[in-house]
């Protein structure tokens, strides 16, 4: 399936996972660059890959690897 | 009237920071973000609790987050992050570097729980996380149950403060186990504590400062009741009563009764009572 989608001149994809659900980005991009297609501001999200923090700093140098869940956290209230 | 109790300057202290108000506040369960923000007000509270969670929230929190964030402007409270939800030390610190980003504090309420029903602490999950958490340089708030020596490592693992459980999370019940939290009192009298959980009318409140704790912080109390700005309000007033009457010096209660008048016979010559 890939291979036909590049054959045809389609940007590979990277399938990862985001907030439990399937999703595909752009092979090579970064979770800076998820982020953003995602129409998030960088300060008003908290990222974590792999169970793992990723620093809002660290976000462009994080290239996304097929089967990384990928986590988005926000603010809200609470006890 | 010595009014030396009502006018001194009774703070307490976190990180350097003083705080004047004893009642820390929760954001969760209220009916509206007006009610919140007025809330917030009303208790004077200089300390106000958020979370985090994962996932694009649809209608959301953002109008209950904002009222948080116009009501700390209005009155220089500051935000305590916590780790709720987090059933693991991993997740709880993964959570509280990514609030410490979102936040831009180092302080956080640590809550690692250990079961879903329950709602309790995981103290050694707590431990676990405090100890990490500390080395990172945060200050850590850490709910805890009324253990004592698993709340004595706590300290010792750099936690300025504990905050052990009345009752259970959103319970109500008030102080259910007093002699476990006395204990914790008299054996840690140099170490901050603040009730944290299950606390549900403001004479729990009272009680707990009456019993020399620090503070108290609850949420479902306020937030759920018929008039959360009203019960605000009660809340404060009786954390202030419940304070100066313990540095006033409450009475230890008697088993026989002493007669506060003194009385005499009111035929002469009769025996005195």
């Amino acid at each position: 399936m890939e291979a036909a989608l590049h054959a045809a001149g389609r940007p590979p994809l990277v399938a990862i996972t985001l907030d439990g659900r399937a999703h595909e980005a752009p092979a090579g991009s970064t979770l800076a660059a998820l982020v953003a297609s995602l129409g998030r501001a960088p300060h008003d999200v908290a990222t974590a890959v792999n169970g793992t923090f990723v620093a809002r700093a660290e976000r462009a140098a994080r290239a996304l690897q097929p089967g990384d869940a990928v986590l988005l956290f926000q603010p809200i209230v609470g006890g | 009237m010595n009014n030396e109790l009502l006018h001194a300057d009774d703070a307490w202290q976190v990180d350097g920071v003083r705080l004047h108000s004893r009642f820390l506040l929760g954001s969760a369960r209220y009916p509206s973000p007006e009610a919140l923000r007025e809330a917030i007000v009303a208790s004077g509270t200089q300390l106000v609790t958020m979370g985090l969670r994962r996932g694009p929230q649809p209608g959301g929190d953002d109008a209950f987050v904002a009222a948080v964030r116009h009501a700390l402007e209005a009155t220089g409270a500051r935000l305590l992050p916590n780790t709720a939800g987090c059933y693991s030390a991993h997740d709880a610190v993964q959570v509280a570097h990514m609030a410490r980003e979102l936040y831009g504090t180092r302080w956080i309420k640590l809550e690692v729980l250990g079961d879903r029903q329950t709602l309790q602490p995981d103290m050694a999950g707590t431990l676990d996380a405090a100890t990490q958490l500390v080395r990172d340089g945060f200050v850590v708030f850490p709910y805890c149950n009324d253990d004592l020596v698993a709340c004595r490592r706590l300290l010792d693992a750099g936690c300025p403060l504990l905050m052990p459980w009345g009752a259970p999370i959103g319970s109500g019940q008030g102080l259910l186990n007093p002699f476990a939290l006395r204990t914790l009192r008299e054996r840690l009298p140099d170490a901050t504590l603040v009730i944290d959980a299950g606390l549900g009318a403001p004479s729990h409140a009272t009680r707990a400062l009456e019993m020399g704790y620090d503070a108290v912080l609850l949420s479902t109390a306020v937030g759920q009741a018929r008039d959360p700005v009203a019960m605000a309000r009660a809340f404060r007033l009786a954390v202030e009563a419940g304070r100066i009457g313990w540095r006033a010096g409450v009475m230890a209660p008697r088993e026989r009764a002493v007669a506060s008048t003194p009385v005499e016979p009111v035929a002469p010559g009769a025996a005195r009572p």
